[in-house]
């Protein structure tokens, strides 16, 4: 049986790790509704949110292979019961002035914002749960809607947290160079040395 | 001290152990090719095309458990190790893959041999890395050594860019790996274990499925003290063969799509199927919605993932096979008493069933060959195949008792892997028979790294089963696809291949009836170098047992 889930994850915050999370879920044949990623308070470490649909078996399958990724630090799926989940819209409506004070209604239900205006449309900025966001989109059809964008959910649990464990310096030594290295290295300088001098001397 | 990027990665491969790297120079890697001139640790061999390398690498890394390694530049040579890497990525093979990459400062401006490696290989590699700083290159070949040897083993990636193998920066080699995001599984959940052991203690009708996870777990004495403790008949997939002597009473052999029939009947009858390091692959269980309908599955695997990802199971055990099954037989009794009417059964489906095949005519057939290449060479030389016909007749024929000896590309079914992979093996075991068999079709994808063989005098032995045709598309045109026989034949268009042999200045030798067999084979494995041995075998033989394409794994097909 088909259900909407919600995956959130930490992972390393390293470029390409964005790309290697999204690849592994559509080549395994999961479909995206949404994804929505960003760091966290440790710079090293970014969330993820991801709402796909699929059925509760192909679920497991995806956070299981997403908890093998190397970059993946912690993998769960968001219990929906029990988590506070929102999501940002921006909606550039069509507002001439008959219809302005009936969209500033509904603006003003949905506890929402404007942030833009001009003689003929309005741009209002909303923050909520999905079914929140949906219903607003829905009230304002109507008048028409000429831009839509969306950030995507972002969720956390109520009764659970999400942490990584944090980052510790590695620890290395330096080794001392074999003669040969070091030869090497000398023949190496001497030679830079050697180019730098002709390139002085115009040769 | 202060070292190029170039210079500390060849001196991290040596400090992880490699003394042998497969590869190909080029603009990008010229750097570190010039850096691995001066090694004395690590033997260079060059290969004629980078998926030659890459198969090289692959076997080295089955045949020793030790990641073997390729080096090539960028660009097509990159994108020229792909099949090598998915090839090792479906089977868990341990390798990395070293491949230059154009200036940090010309990657995305479409430069001359540029790919976006790390994009392209993303779905094939375990993991994989783009250096950008020299400071990094250490701890990341660190990185790469333990993410392709650990947990279930696979292919690691490194891209490095040419500017970036030219910066001189402080060697520090890193004290230990720090990866947050990977942890590997190894005991096992006590408790899981109990549970299994209990089922076990209860079962009826028993039978152990084991597969490649064993054999990267080294586990075959653990397999052997199991087997020999319960009394459990055992069954291997194709890489799991070698885990346990074929010719021990309680080995059904293997089973899946070309399996014995007693074998396939074992598991579709059976109430408790143990599964040790095995993914229930489409070629083992034939339709999936009929597989082992009766019984309950215990299954043990070091990937979760693998748990349930096709057929449900009662109880799992994430954790390393050796030391899991280590903690099973310290519960496990002997059931023969309680299992006797089974055990009888499988003997009756054994007798009533035993693999066979055609003698008719004249002509040769791969499965003698292949058996008598198991008699004389004692069921213990390494052996390497191609894909088709012949790679299942040497998983039925040639008998394996050692781990780490059937190298073969079961999940991507890569034909040309058989030739490079048995260079690869020979390389890492060095002093022991090592044998190819290939077919005629499978071969032409890789023959030019005879010319490898060759120079580096790598006495691999070459029997390439030539029935002028793709056997396998063949098989399955004739049953399937009423005879017409699509782009299958190859007879009139192959080459001479002892011509190829000479040219490629490799002993060439032919076999062709049934008195050259033996005197053939013992004279190949007798020469000290590099041996092609052309086999004229039978032309339009199938391989059976058979279970077709959405048939049960009882509904095997068997020769008349």
């Amino acid at each position: 049986m088909k259900q909407k889930h919600i995956i959130s994850a930490l992972v390393e915050n390293h470029s390409g790790v964005l790309s290697r999370v999204s690849t592994l879920v559509s080549g395994r044949g999961f479909n995206i509704d949404s994804l929505a990623v960003g760091e966290t308070h440790d710079p090293t470490v970014s969330r993820m949110t991801i709402v796909t649909v699929g059925d509760a078996r192909a679920l497991e399958q995806v956070i299981k292979q997403l908890g093998k990724l190397i970059d993946v630090i912690k993998v769960v799926d968001i219990n929906t019961d029990e988590m506070i989940d929102r999501e940002l819209m921006l909606v550039k409506v069509n507002a001439a002035t008959q219809s302005r004070s009936d969209v500033m209604q509904i603006v003003n239900t949905f506890r929402a914002k404007v942030v833009d205006v001009n003689p003929n449309s309005m741009v209002i900025e909303v923050t909520g749960g999905e079914s929140k966001v949906d219903a607003m989109l829905e009230l304002l059809t109507p008048y028409g809607i000429s831009e839509v964008v969306r950030t995507g959910l972002v969720a956390m649990s109520r009764r659970s947290t999400l942490v990584a464990p944090a980052k510790v310096a590695l620890k290395t030594k330096k080794l001392k160079a074999t003669k040969e290295e070091a030869l090497a290295l000398r023949k190496r300088e001497a030679a830079k040395k050697k180019s730098r001098q002709m390139a002085k001397d115009g040769l | 001290m202060k070292l190029t990027g170039a210079q500390i990665m060849i001196k991290s491969l040596e400090l992880e152990g490699v003394d042998a790297i497969f590869g190909l120079p080029g603009g990008a890697i010229l750097p570190t090719f010039d850096a691995l001139y001066d090694s004395k640790k690590i033997k260079f061999y060059l290969v004629r095309h980078e998926q030659g390398a890459s198969h090289m690498a692959d076997g080295y890394g089955r045949a020793t458990g030790k990641p073997g390694v390729c080096l090539v530049t960028s660009g097509p040579a990159a994108t020229n190790t792909v099949t090598g890497l998915a090839t090792a990525f479906m089977d868990s093979a341990p390798m990395i893959c070293i491949t230059g990459q154009v200036a940090t400062t010309a990657i995305g401006s479409d430069a001359f041999q540029e790919a976006d490696v790390v994009g392209i290989t993303r779905p094939v590699t375990k993991h994989n890395y783009l250096i950008t700083n020299a400071n990094d290159v250490a701890r990341i070949v660190r990185e790469a050594f333990h993410i392709a040897r650990t947990g279930r083993p696979g292919p690691v990636l490194i891209d490095f860019p040419v500017d970036v193998s030219r910066q001189v920066v402080d060697f520090e080699w890193p004290e230990e790996v720090q990866l947050r995001g990977y942890s590997i599984p190894s005991h096992g959940d006590a408790e899981q274990i109990r549970k299994a052991a209990e089922l076990i203690k209860q079962a009826k009708r028993p039978v152990l499925y084991v597969g490649g996870g064993a054999v990267g777990s080294g586990a075959n004495k653990e397999v052997l003290e199991l087997v020999e403790k319960t009394g459990i008949p055992i069954t291997t997939t194709v890489l799991g063969l070698g885990i346990f002597p074929e010719d021990h009473p309680s080995s059904l052999r293997m089973l899946g799509m070309h399996g014995t029939v007693y074998a396939n009947y074992a598991v579709q009858k059976s109430d408790l199927l143990i599964a040790v390091g095995a993914r229930f692959d489409d070629r083992v269980t034939g339709k999936i919605d009929k597989f082992c309908p009766h019984a309950k599955i215990v299954h043990i695997d070091i990937d979760p993932a693998s748990i349930s990802k096709t057929v449900k199971v009662d109880v799992s055990i994430v954790g390393d096979v050796k030391p899991v099954l280590r903690q099973l037989n310290k519960l496990v009794t002997n059931k023969r008493k309680d299992i006797k009417e089974w055990l009888d059964q499988i003997a009756e489906w054994k007798k009533k069933h035993p693999l066979k095949y055609r003698k008719d005519g004249e002509a040769l057939r791969q499965e003698e060959i292949i058996a008598r290449l198991g008699e004389i060479t004692k069921h213990n030389a390494v052996v390497t195949t191609g894909v088709g016909q012949h790679q299942m007749w040497a998983a039925q024929w040639y008998q394996f008792k050692a781990m780490r000896s059937m190298l073969t590309s079961g999940g991507l079914g890569t034909m040309g892997y058989g030739l490079p992979a048995a260079i690869g093996a020979q390389i890492g075991r060095p002093g022991e028979p090592v044998i190819c068999i290939d077919g005629d079709g499978s071969i032409q994808m890789t023959m030019c790294e005879l010319t490898t063989a060759a120079y580096y005098n790598i006495p691999v032995k070459l029997f390439i089963m030539d029935n002028s045709h793709h056997g396998m598309v063949r098989q399955w045109q004739e049953l399937f696809y009423n005879q017409r026989f699509s782009g299958s034949v190859l007879g009139p268009s192959n080459p001479d291949f002892l011509k190829i042999a000479e040219g490629h200045r490799v002993l060439g030798l032919r076999m062709e009836t049934h008195d050259e067999v033996d005197s053939v084979i013992k004279k190949a494995l007798a020469h000290k170098g590099p041996v092609l041995v052309h086999c004229i075998v039978a032309k339009s033989d199938n391989v059976y047992p058979m279970v077709p394409t959405g048939a049960a794994l009882d509904q095997v097909m068997d020769m008349a």
